[in-house]
């Protein structure tokens, strides 16, 4: 996957280009908001990782002209501002996730992984297979080895974020946004009691499990170990 | 500006109020004085058309008198007429001009052959008073050649008219040095006001937050405009209170977590030997820093929401899903806590509202029962002995009522509680009662809650559930 990162502190971005070399993909670096957009423009990357504030053009001025341009490159919004309404204007700008500084690394991949996934059209798939799990999204019927399971309607909505994103790490705060509409830390593990639960109802009968705990980072549903 | 060219003179001369009575006189003196030329024009024109009339018809009477009679019958009548009175005038001139009869001591040039009449001066030869006076004549040809001139003497209407004059300017002249003169003490009077409070407002400006701008008292539009200064200063001075406040907390309770860090990462440095225990030691390090993240944002947000600016993101919040959703999504936290989570009493109530900071407040809420509600002993909750001899499982009850316009959010356990006195101190920044020390957080909780509350127009109320606590929010709807 190729991640364009338009950000001016350049530690902040060395560090960004390097850890997503370690984690198999390519990074190149703009340091001003012109720049990053005539590189965006060249439309090669999977991923924008914009700054909010940034030197010539900000950051939100680069991605609406992006838009405006017909570029949908997914972009990942990396501010210092964390308020509901400056993630509601982020979002309004057109980026398709906001990150609050400071964030942890294993936060900001997690993201741009599920970013980069929003462009395969399998999003819109109306069964989901993992192994043996089955998640049907027009009956909302669950079964896993040809067994049907019985869940809540949070559980089935925790339960269709992780299989949509089989494969690919989910940390707690994706969960809490997504599933819940919750765009804050709660002091509590809440998200680890609801997954327990869910594990207790989808991996606690089987031999293998399905939903695996990441540590630091949060969780991943996939078939293999 | 310096103190000592603000009552100078030249700064009285400008201020608005001695520019407007400044023009005010001015208006004043323009629409009177056209209003007395107006007076005097009509009065003249008033005096000449009485003097006309009298002298013409006397003028009639007296040629009649020499066409039906004779030119001795006129030189008689004009004599006996002369004879008495001194305001009336007369003059008869014989063909060559002698004169025959009348008071008039000369022929006055106007009145000569081929002058028609008008306004001449006079010597008055007998009397005292012989100084020049103005009459008004007019002077006829007679038919055997004489001349007749009937005059009155105007000089009392002059006189009038002057006076009137007179009068009318030394009025203006009271007018506009009474008017300018006010208005200089007024402007006088209220520049010493602003600059009493320019005074203040500069020490307030160079650090004395606590000043105050004056109030005489009177209730006057400088003590209403200062009174409103006051309240914006006094608000100011909270909020720098708080800004400090924040600062200082930050200073002193972050550096608790910032050394644990640095002892962490320091240890790790000087002990891990594998991989696997430098791992786990930088491990420990970023969740350090996580919790100080955590401690920043919360403060951050807490003065974000003390200085109040989020009239822009309320809507109209329907109260009662928000309740239901901070539940279930706590409900499987509070049962491992071996509590009881029960938001069934939920009333239809809609407010407006930031739908996300009353969601987080309300989670704080439950947090934070939860957290008390079971802790205080090291026992779980359905170990204390209390709880069995009372007979009540430990729960946590949520509530929503519409209590007298305002939404009424509850959030009650029947845990340990606690006291009175550390319930006025629990709502505080970074407070954590001792009994807590031990558990994660970041000790801003409830004060976010409050903080929630208060930019609602709301507040938050921590009671005694006999057993345990009630925290009450209440919202205006």
């Amino acid at each position: 996957m190729r991640v364009l990162i338009i950000e001016d502190d350049s530690e902040t971005a060395t560090f960004l280009v390097k850890a997503l070399k370690e984690s198999g993909h390519t990074a190149e670096w703009a340091a001003d908001g012109i720049t990053g957009l005539e590189l965006a423009r060249e439309g090669a990357f999977d991923v924008l990782l914009v700054d909010r504030m940034l030197p010539e053009l900000d950051g939100l001025s680069v991605i609406q002209t992006l838009r405006k341009e017909g570029n949908q490159t997914p972009v990942l919004v990396l501010s210092a501002l964390g308020e509901v309404d400056d993630r509601v204007r982020g979002l309004k700008a057109g980026g398709d996730d906001y990150l609050t500084k400071p964030y942890a690394y294993a936060e900001l991949l997690a993201r741009v992984e599920a970013l980069s996934r929003r462009t395969i059209p399998g999003e819109q798939a109306t069964r989901i297979v993992v192994g043996d799990l089955v998640l049907d999204r027009l009956s909302h019927a669950v079964t896993r080895a040809g067994e049907q399971i019985a869940l809540q309607p949070r559980e089935y909505r925790l339960l269709e974020y992780l299989m949509k994103h089989a494969g690919q790490v989910v940390t707690r705060t994706m969960l809490l946004e997504n599933v819940w509409d919750y765009h804050f830390d709660p002091q509590t593990n809440v998200i680890d009691v609801h997954v327990s639960r869910l594990r207790a109802k989808i991996d606690k009968a089987f031999d293998k499990p399905l939903i695996h705990t990441v540590r630091g980072a949060g969780y991943v549903v996939r078939d293999s170990e | 500006m310096t103190a000592s060219d603000t009552a100078s003179p030249r700064a009285t001369l400008r201020t608005t109020i001695f520019g407007l009575s400044a023009v005010g006189v001015a208006a004043y003196l323009v629409v009177t004085a056209a209003m007395f030329a107006a007076v005097v024009w009509q009065l003249n024109r008033g005096f000449a058309a009485d003097v006309l009339e009298t002298l013409s018809a006397e003028v009639r009477t007296l040629t009649a008198i020499a066409e039906t009679e004779d030119a001795e019958a006129l030189r008689r009548t004009v004599q006996r007429l002369s004879r008495g009175a001194n305001t009336r005038l007369y003059f008869l001139a014989a063909a060559d001009g002698s004169k025959l009869a009348g008071n008039l001591v000369n022929l006055p040039p106007k009145l000569a052959p081929g002058g028609a009449g008008g306004i001449f001066p006079y010597s008055f030869a007998a009397g005292p008073d012989s100084g020049q006076r103005y009459a008004a004549g007019l002077a006829v040809q007679l038919s055997e050649g004489g001349r007749l001139i009937v005059a009155r003497d105007v000089e009392d209407q002059r006189q009038l008219i002057w006076w009137l004059r007179v009068l009318a300017l030394a009025g203006f002249g009271i007018i506009v040095l009474g008017g300018l003169g006010l208005g200089w003490l007024a402007s006088r009077s209220v520049l010493s006001r602003v600059d009493t409070m320019s005074e203040a407002t500069r020490r307030i400006m160079a650090g004395e937050l606590a000043g105050r701008l004056p109030i005489e008292g009177s209730g006057d539009e400088f003590d209403r405009l200062s009174e409103s200064v006051n309240a914006m200063l006094a608000r100011i001075e909270d909020l720098m209170h708080g800004l400090k406040e924040v600062s200082d907390n930050i200073a002193h309770d972050l550096k608790t977590p910032v050394n644990r860090l640095r002892h962490r990462a320091e240890a790790t440095l000087r002990t891990a030997k594998t991989p696997g225990e430098l791992s786990a030691g930088l491990g420990q390090t970023i969740e350090a820093a996580d919790e100080i993240i955590k401690t920043f944002n919360a403060l951050l947000l807490i003065a974000r929401l003390e200085a109040g600016a989020i009239e822009e993101t309320k809507a109209t919040v329907a109260l009662a899903p928000v309740l239901a959703d901070a539940a279930e999504l706590y409900e499987p936290v509070a049962e491992e806590a071996g509590l009881k989570l029960i938001a069934e009493d939920l009333a239809d109530v809609s407010i407006k509202a930031n739908r996300h900071l009353i969601g987080q407040a309300v989670i704080n809420l439950i947090d934070n029962a939860i957290k008390y509600g079971r802790q205080s002993d090291g026992l779980e909750a359905n170990e204390r002995p209390g709880m069995q001899a009372s007979g009540t499982s430990p729960k946590i009850e949520i509530a929503l009522r519409q209590v007298n316009g305002r939404a009424v959010i509850t959030v009650a356990d029947n845990g340990p509680g606690i006291s009175a006195k550390d319930r006025a101190r629990a709502t505080e920044r970074f407070v954590r009662l001792d009994k807590s020390r031990s558990l994660p957080g970041t000790g801003l909780g409830l004060s976010l809650v409050a903080a929630v509350a208060r930019l609602h127009g709301g507040e938050l109320r921590l009671e005694d559930n006999a057993p345990g606590l009630r925290a009450v929010l209440t919202l205006p709807v």
